[in-house]
C-alpha cells in the first residue's frame, strides 16, 4: 500500500551533477521541488576523475553559472588546483580546469541544496513512475511513499541496470558500489522509451603515501586567482600539485599478454564505450606503436590520501592492475585503495527527447545527464539545468528555454543529442561547435546572464552588476574607436616595447589594438579611460576589437542559421503526408520530429531537397490556414 | 512577387541521350530567344516546340542543335513562363547550354526551387502539391546522379585527397585545443598551417585554371594588343580581322562605344578586348602605368606586344615588358621593312621564353608565323583540349572559387598573427566547401579523424 507523501511541481530523481542543477533551477524559478536520491551523503558525487572543466567543458561550467547554476560556485570553493588552459592559443579555446576536492565538493553542494528555498531534499529509491495516459503524475519510492507532480526529471546517471566489471568479476552495481535501479529502467522500456547500453570505465585509486613522487614530474597549479563563477570573490591560493608519469614497454607487454582477461576484450562487455575515454588496453591495442602513454596522478582531495591514476582506466583483473603499476615509475609500490573497473548501464536514446529534454512519449517526463547518453559532469550539469528550467516552465506555465547552437555549448550539446543522437557516450569537444569563436569562456555571462535574469535564475543584484559591466565595455569600445594616436615618443616606445613596428602616421586606437602583439593594457596607458576597467571588462574590449572581422563573419552566419531556426514545424506534423520526402529522410524526421526547419536540416539523412520539400509543405499549411481552406 | 529567372539541367545526363535545360521566370522566353536561331520565340504560341540552333551570343557560334518548348504562364509547372531546351545529352553540350543561359541573365536554381516557385505562385492545391513534391524528389535524385556523373573520377579523387589533407590538419589543431596536455604531437604552428593551406590553395587554383581553359574554348581567348604609339597595333588588328573575317559587334550606350572583335585563328577563338581603347588613345604606356590597366591586362589570356623595328628600344618598351612579363605574351617586331634601329638581341633578352615574331604588316608579311604562334600558345602544354571538361560544372566552379577565397582568408589571418584556432575557421570552411563539390560535408568526420589519428583520453 502506498501513502500520499505530498504534491510538488517538479520531482527530480537523482542528485548527481544533472540532478542538483535541475532541482536548484526548478526551485529558483519558484517551483515546489522534490529531489530524491539514493544516498544523501553522495550528492554531486564524482565517481570518476577529480576534475571539473577543460576545453568546452569549462565553458559549459561558465554557461551554467551565467544561468544561475551551482557547479561553478561550488568548485570555486572546493578546488585544490585551478589552471587556465590554452593560454597560448586564441580566446575562443581558452578554458578553466579545476582539480576538485571530492569530499569537500559533496559537502558544499549539499549545503547549497539544503539552503535553497522551495527545494526538498530526501533520501529514497524510486521504484516506479506514476503515468496515466502518457502523462506523468508522480513517483513511488520503495518505501511506498507516493509523491505527485506534473513533471518528473530522471537523472539517474549510470545507475539504471548498472553492472560493474573487473576482469571476470561482474555484479549489479552503480558506481562506487551503490545500489542500482532496475525497475525504473524496465518501466521506461515498457512505456516505450527506447534504451541502449553504454559502457564507461575508471582507473584505480592508490594511496599517496605509497607513491614515489621523485620519479614523476610535478604539474603545479597557478597562483593567479581564477574563478568559474562571476559571483566568486574569494580565491584559493593554496594549490596542490598533480604529478605526471608514463607507461612503458613493460607495462604494455603485461597488458598485451593479459588482454584475454580484460572484460573489454573477453566479450563480457556488450555496451559501447567512448572513444575519447578509452581504457589503457584500448589505447595499447589501437595505437600499438606508441612507446608510452601519459599517466597523471591527481589527488582526490586535501584531507585524503587517495590519488586518481588518470590514464589507467581498465577492466583488467585487480592483480593485473597491480602488476601493471609495478612497471610504472613512481607507482612500483603503489597500493591500490580502489580497483579500476568498467561499468555498463542503460541510457535513453536522446533523439526521443524534445530540445527541452522532455520525452516525446510521456508528457511531463524529462531526462537529463548521463542517462541521455552523455558522459562528463559538466555535460550532465548543463542538461540538468535546462531540464530543471523547462520542467518548472511546464509545471508553472512559464517561458521554456531552448538554447541554440550559437548561444552556448549547452545548446550545441542538446541539439546534437536530440537531433543527431549518439552511438557512443557523448562528450563535448570544441570542434562540435560551428560558432566556437562566439562560445568563449570569457563571454558566457554576456551571452546568457540576460536570459538567466529573465527566467528568474539570476538575481536582480547580479544582473545590475552585469549590465554595468556591459555598459563599461561598450563605452570603452566606442571611445577607442574615436581615439587617434599620433606617433609621439611615448606611443612609439610603447609599441616597440610590445614588439611591434613603430607607427609611420597617426593611427586609430582600435587599429593599433588589432595588431597581434598589442594588448589593451598598453593602449589604456597611452589613452587612459576615465574609469579604469576591471580585468574582465578589459579582456572583453580587447577580444571584441581584436577579432572584429571574424566576429562579424560569425554573426552573419548565425543570422543565416537563425532564419531557418525561426521557421517552426508543428510538433504533430504527419511526415507521411509530406509527399516527396526521401524514405530515409522521412524515417529520420518521424523519429526526431524537429521543431524548426533549421533543426530538420541537421538531421542525418535529410538532404537539401528534403528541406525544400518540407518548406513548401509547411508554407502551404500556413497559407491554407490563413485563407481558411 | 518579383522573381528572377532560374535555370537548371532537369534531366540526367549520359552521352547520346537527350537532356533538358529548363528556364522559369519572367525572362525565360526572352533569354531563350536571345540564344535561339530559328523562329522568334517571343512570338510563337504557348505550348509549342521548335527546332533551331542555339547560338552563344558572345561568340556568335552555333553551340547546339536544339528543340525548344515554350510554355507561357500560367498553365505551366511553375505558373511562370517556362522554356525547356532539349539538347544532346553529352556532358559538354548540356553544360554549355546551361552556361550560356547563366551568362545571359538566368540564375542557377537551387534544388527544388522550381517546385517552391510553383507553390509560391499559389496555384498548387494539396493534391497537386503532393504530386509535385514527388516529382521534385525524383528530379532531385536524378540531378544528384547527374552531379555524380559530371564529376570526373580524377576530380573526385583529387578533391577527396585535398579534403583528407585538410582534415588531418584540422584534427591536429583540434587535438592541441581539446587535449592541451597531450604530448604525443607537436603543437600545430602557423608555419605548418601555412604550408598546408599553400599546398591546397595551389591545387584549387590549378583546378580553377582547368575551368578557365574550358571557358576559353567556349568564350574565346581574351587578347589585348599593346605597344607604343605608331608601332602598328591597328594594322595588326586589321590584319587579324581581315584575314579571319571577324564579326564586329558594336554595343552603343556607354560614354565611349566599346567594340569587341572576335576572330578565329587556326581554330583558336580570340576575343580582342578593349580594342576601342587602342584606336582612340595611343598613350598605352601611361595607361599601363595605372594599376587599373594592369588589372585589365591580367584578365587577358593573351597579350600581343608590338614593337617598331624602325625605332630604338625605349624606356617605355621596357616598362611594357615589365608590366606583362608574367603573362602569356607574344612579342611582335613590326615594320621589318624599315631601316633597323631596334636591338633585336635586347628584345629577345627582354622576351625571355616568350616567342618573338617578325612582321611587316603593311606588306602582309609574317602573319602566318604569328598565327602559328597564337595556335601554339593555346594548344601547347597545360592548355590541352583533352582536359577541357575537367572542372566544367558551374556549381563546382563557384564552390572552388569560394574555397580559394576561404584559403586566402586563412593565409591573410596567419599573416596578421591571428591565433591558429581562429584561422581554423577559414580552413574548416574550405573543407566544407570542397565537401559540397563531392556531396559530403558531414561534420562528424572531424571527430572520427581526431580519434583515429591520436590516442586520446584519460
Amino acid at each position: 500500500m502506498t501513502y500520499n507523501a505530498g504534491h510538488y511541481d517538479v520531482i527530480v530523481i537523482g542528485a548527481g551533477h544533472a540532478g542538483v542543477e535541475a532541482g536548484l533551477a526548478a526551485a529558483k524559478r519558484g517551483a515546489k521541488t522534490l529531489m530524491l536520491t539514493l544516498n544523501l551523503d553522495l550528492v554531486a558525487f564524482m565517481p570518476c576523475n577529480p576534475s571539473i572543466g577543460g576545453p568546452a567543458k569549462g565553458v559549459v561550467v561558465r554557461e551554467i553559472d551565467a544561468l544561475g547554476g551551482a557547479m561553478g560556485k561550488v568548485i570555486d570553493k572546493t578546488h585544490i588546483q585551478m589552471r587556465l588552459l590554452n593560454t597560448r592559443k586564441g580566446p575562443a579555446v581558452r578554458a578553466l580546469r579545476a582539480q576538485a576536492d571530492k569530499p569537500l565538493y559533496i559537502k558544499e553542494m549539499k549545503r547549497v541544496l539544503e539552503s535553497q528555498e522551495n527545494l526538498t531534499l530526501r533520501q529514497g529509491m524510486v521504484e516506479k513512475l506514476l503515468v496515466e495516459d502518457d502523462q506523468i503524475k508522480g513517483v513511488v519510492t520503495e518505501t511506498k511513499a507516493a509523491y505527485y507532480a506534473p513533471t518528473v526529471i530522471v537523472t539517474t546517471g549510470t545507475f539504471m541496470r548498472g553492472r560493474v566489471i573487473i576482469g571476470d568479476l561482474s555484479y549489479e552495481s552503480g558506481p562506487n558500489n551503490q545500489r542500482t535501479s532496475v525497475s525504473l529502467s524496465e518501466q521506461l522500456e515498457e512505456l516505450g522509451i527506447e534504451m541502449v547500453r553504454f559502457k564507461t570505465g575508471t582507473p584505480m585509486r592508490v594511496n599517496s603515501r605509497t607513491i614515489d613522487y621523485s620519479k614523476t614530474e610535478i604539474q603545479p597549479g597557478e597562483q593567479e586567482p581564477r574563478f568559474f563563477s562571476y559571483e566568486t570573490t574569494e580565491f584559493i591560493t593554496d594549490q596542490i600539485p598533480c604529478w605526471l608519469t608514463y607507461t612503458n614497454e613493460d607495462t604494455h607487454k603485461i597488458i598485451n599478454d593479459n588482454l584475454g582477461l580484460s572484460a573489454m576484450y573477453s566479450g563480457m562487455i556488450k555496451g559501447t564505450g567512448p572513444r575519447y575515454c578509452p581504457s589503457i588496453e584500448d589505447k595499447i591495442v589501437r595505437f600499438n606503436d606508441k612507446p608510452r602513454h601519459q599517466i597523471f596522478l591527481e589527488p582526490e582531495g586535501r584531507d585524503t590520501e587517495e590519488v586518481y591514476v588518470q590514464g589507467l582506466s581498465t577492466s583488467l583483473p585487480e592483480y593485473i592492475q597491480k602488476e601493471m603499476m609495478e612497471t610504472v615509475p613512481g607507482l612500483e609500490k603503489a597500493e591500490i585503495m580502489r580497483a579500476g573497473y568498467a561499468i555498463e548501464y542503460d541510457s535513453v536514446v536522446p533523439t526521443k527527447l524534445w530540445p527541452t529534454l522532455e520525452t516525446k512519449k510521456i508528457s511531463g517526463l524529462f531526462t537529463a545527464g548521463q542517462i541521455n547518453g552523455t558522459s562528463g559532469y559538466e555535460e550532465a550539469a548543463g542538461q540538468g539545468l535546462m531540464a530543471g528550467i523547462n520542467a518548472a516552465a511546464k509545471a508553472l506555465d512559464l517561458e521554456t528555454l531552448i538554447l541554440d547552437r550559437s548561444q552556448g555549448y549547452i545548446g550545441v550539446m542538446i541539439d546534437d543529442l536530440v537531433t543527431k543522437g549518439t552511438d557512443e557516450p557523448y562528450r563535448l569537444l570544441t570542434s562540435r561547435a560551428e560558432f566556437r569563436l562566439m562560445l568563449r569562456h570569457d563571454n558566457a555571462d554576456l551571452r546568457l546572464t540576460e536570459i538567466g535574469h529573465r527566467i528568474g535564475t539570476i538575481s536582480d543584484e547580479r544582473y545590475e552588476r552585469f549590465l554595468e559591466k556591459k555598459r563599461v565595455i561598450e563605452e570603452e569600445k566606442n571611445r577607442l574607436e574615436q581615439v587617434i594616436l599620433k606617433p609621439t615618443d611615448d606611443v612609439q616606445a610603447a609599441i616597440e616595447e610590445s614588439g611591434g613596428s613603430t607607427l609611420k602616421e597617426a593611427a586609430r586606437a582600435t587599429d593599433l589594438l588589432r595588431r597581434p602583439e598589442m594588448k589593451y593594457d598598453v593602449i589604456a596607458k597611452l589613452t587612459p579611460s576615465d574609469i579604469p576597467l576591471s580585468d574582465e571588462a578589459a579582456e572583453q574590449v580587447e577580444i571584441q576589437i581584436k577579432y572584429t572581422g571574424y566576429i562579424k563573419k560569425a554573426l552573419e552566419q548565425i543570422e543565416r542559421m537563425r532564419k531557418m531556426e525561426t521557421k517552426t514545424i508543428p510538433e504533430d506534423l504527419d511526415y507521411d503526408e509530406v509527399h516527396g520526402l526521401a524514405t530515409e529522410a522521412r524515417d529520420r524526421l518521424k523519429e526526431v520530429r524537429p521543431l524548426s526547419v533549421g533543426q530538420a536540416s541537421r538531421v542525418s539523412g535529410v538532404n537539401p531537397a528534403d528541406v525544400s520539400i518540407l518548406l513548401v509543405y509547411i508554407e502551404q499549411g500556413n497559407i491554407a490556414r490563413v485563407s481558411g481552406e | 512577387m518579383e522573381m528572377d529567372t532560374i535555370t537548371a539541367i532537369s534531366t540526367p545526363m549520359g552521352e547520346g541521350a537527350i537532356a533538358i535545360v529548363r528556364l522559369s521566370g519572367p525572362e525565360a522566353v526572352t533569354i531563350a530567344d536571345s540564344l535561339f536561331q530559328g523562329k522568334n520565340l517571343n512570338q510563337v504560341e504557348s505550348h509549342t516546340m521548335h527546332y533551331g540552333k542555339l547560338i552563344d551570343p558572345e561568340t556568335k557560334e552555333v553551340a547546339e542543335e536544339v528543340m525548344v518548348s515554350v510554355m507561357r504562364a500560367p498553365k505551366t509547372f511553375t505558373r511562370e513562363d517556362v522554356v525547356e531546351i532539349n539538347c544532346h545529352g553529352g556532358l559538354v553540350s548540356v553544360n554549355r547550354v546551361l552556361e550560356i543561359a547563366l551568362a545571359n541573365g538566368a540564375r542557377l536554381a537551387e534544388p527544388g526551387e522550381f517546385t517552391k516557385r510553383a507553390f509560391m505562385n499559389g496555384r498548387i492545391d494539396l493534391s497537386q502539391a503532393e504530386a509535385v513534391m514527388d516529382l521534385i524528389r525524383a528530379k532531385t535524385d536524378r540531378a544528384m546522379s547527374v552531379a555524380l556523373k559530371q564529376m570526373d573520377g580524377r576530380l573526385s579523387n583529387l578533391i577527396g585527397d585535398l579534403r583528407q589533407k585538410l582534415l588531418e590538419t584540422l584534427a591536429h589543431v583540434e587535438v592541441n585545443i581539446d587535449y592541451p596536455e597531450y604530448d604525443d604531437v607537436e603543437e600545430m604552428s602557423n608555419d605548418m598551417m601555412r604550408e598546408k593551406t599553400k599546398e591546397v590553395l595551389q591545387e584549387v587554383e590549378q583546378l580553377l585554371e582547368t575551368a578557365r581553359q574550358g571557358k576559353i574554348l567556349r568564350e574565346g581567348l581574351g587578347t589585348a594588343i599593346i605597344g607604343r604609339p605608331n608601332v602598328g597595333k591597328s594594322s595588326l588588328m586589321n590584319a587579324l580581322v581581315h584575314e579571319n573575317k571577324a564579326i564586329v559587334t558594336e554595343i552603343p550606350g556607354t560614354t565611349r562605344d566599346v567594340i569587341e572583335e572576335y576572330v578565329n585563328v587556326r581554330g583558336v577563338p580570340l576575343r580582342l578586348i578593349d580594342t576601342a581603347g587602342i584606336r582612340e588613345t595611343e598613350d598605352i604606356v601611361e595607361r599601363i602605368g595605372v594599376e587599373r590597366s594592369r588589372q585589365v591586362l591580367k584578365e587577358a589570356d593573351l597579350i600581343l606586344l608590338v614593337l617598331n623595328y624602325g625605332d630604338e628600344f625605349t624606356e617605355e618598351d621596357k616598362k611594357l615588358f615589365e608590366a606583362v612579363n608574367d603573362l602569356n605574351i607574344i612579342v611582335i617586331v613590326n615594320k621589318m621593312d624599315l631601316d633597323p634601329k631596334l636591338d633585336l638581341e635586347e628584345v629577345k633578352r627582354s622576351a625571355g621564353d616568350h616567342p618573338v615574331i617578325s612582321t611587316a604588316l603593311i606588306r602582309e608579311e609574317g602573319i602566318d608565323q604569328l598565327e602559328n604562334a597564337i595556335a601554339n600558345t593555346f594548344f601547347e602544354g597545360d592548355l590541352d583540349a583533352g582536359d577541357m571538361t575537367y572542372v566544367s560544372n558551374v556549381r563546382h566552379v563557384q564552390l572552388l572559387k569560394q574555397a580559394r577565397q576561404a584559403l586566402e582568408d586563412a593565409q591573410h589571418g596567419m599573416d596578421m598573427g591571428v591565433p591558429i584556432d581562429v584561422v581554423q575557421i577559414d580552413v574548416t570552411r574550405t573543407w566544407e566547401l570542397l565537401g559540397e563539390i563531392i556531396g559530403d560535408a558531414v561534420h562528424e568526420s572531424l571527430i572520427d579523424q581526431l580519434f583515429s589519428q591520436f590516442c586520446l583520453g584519460k
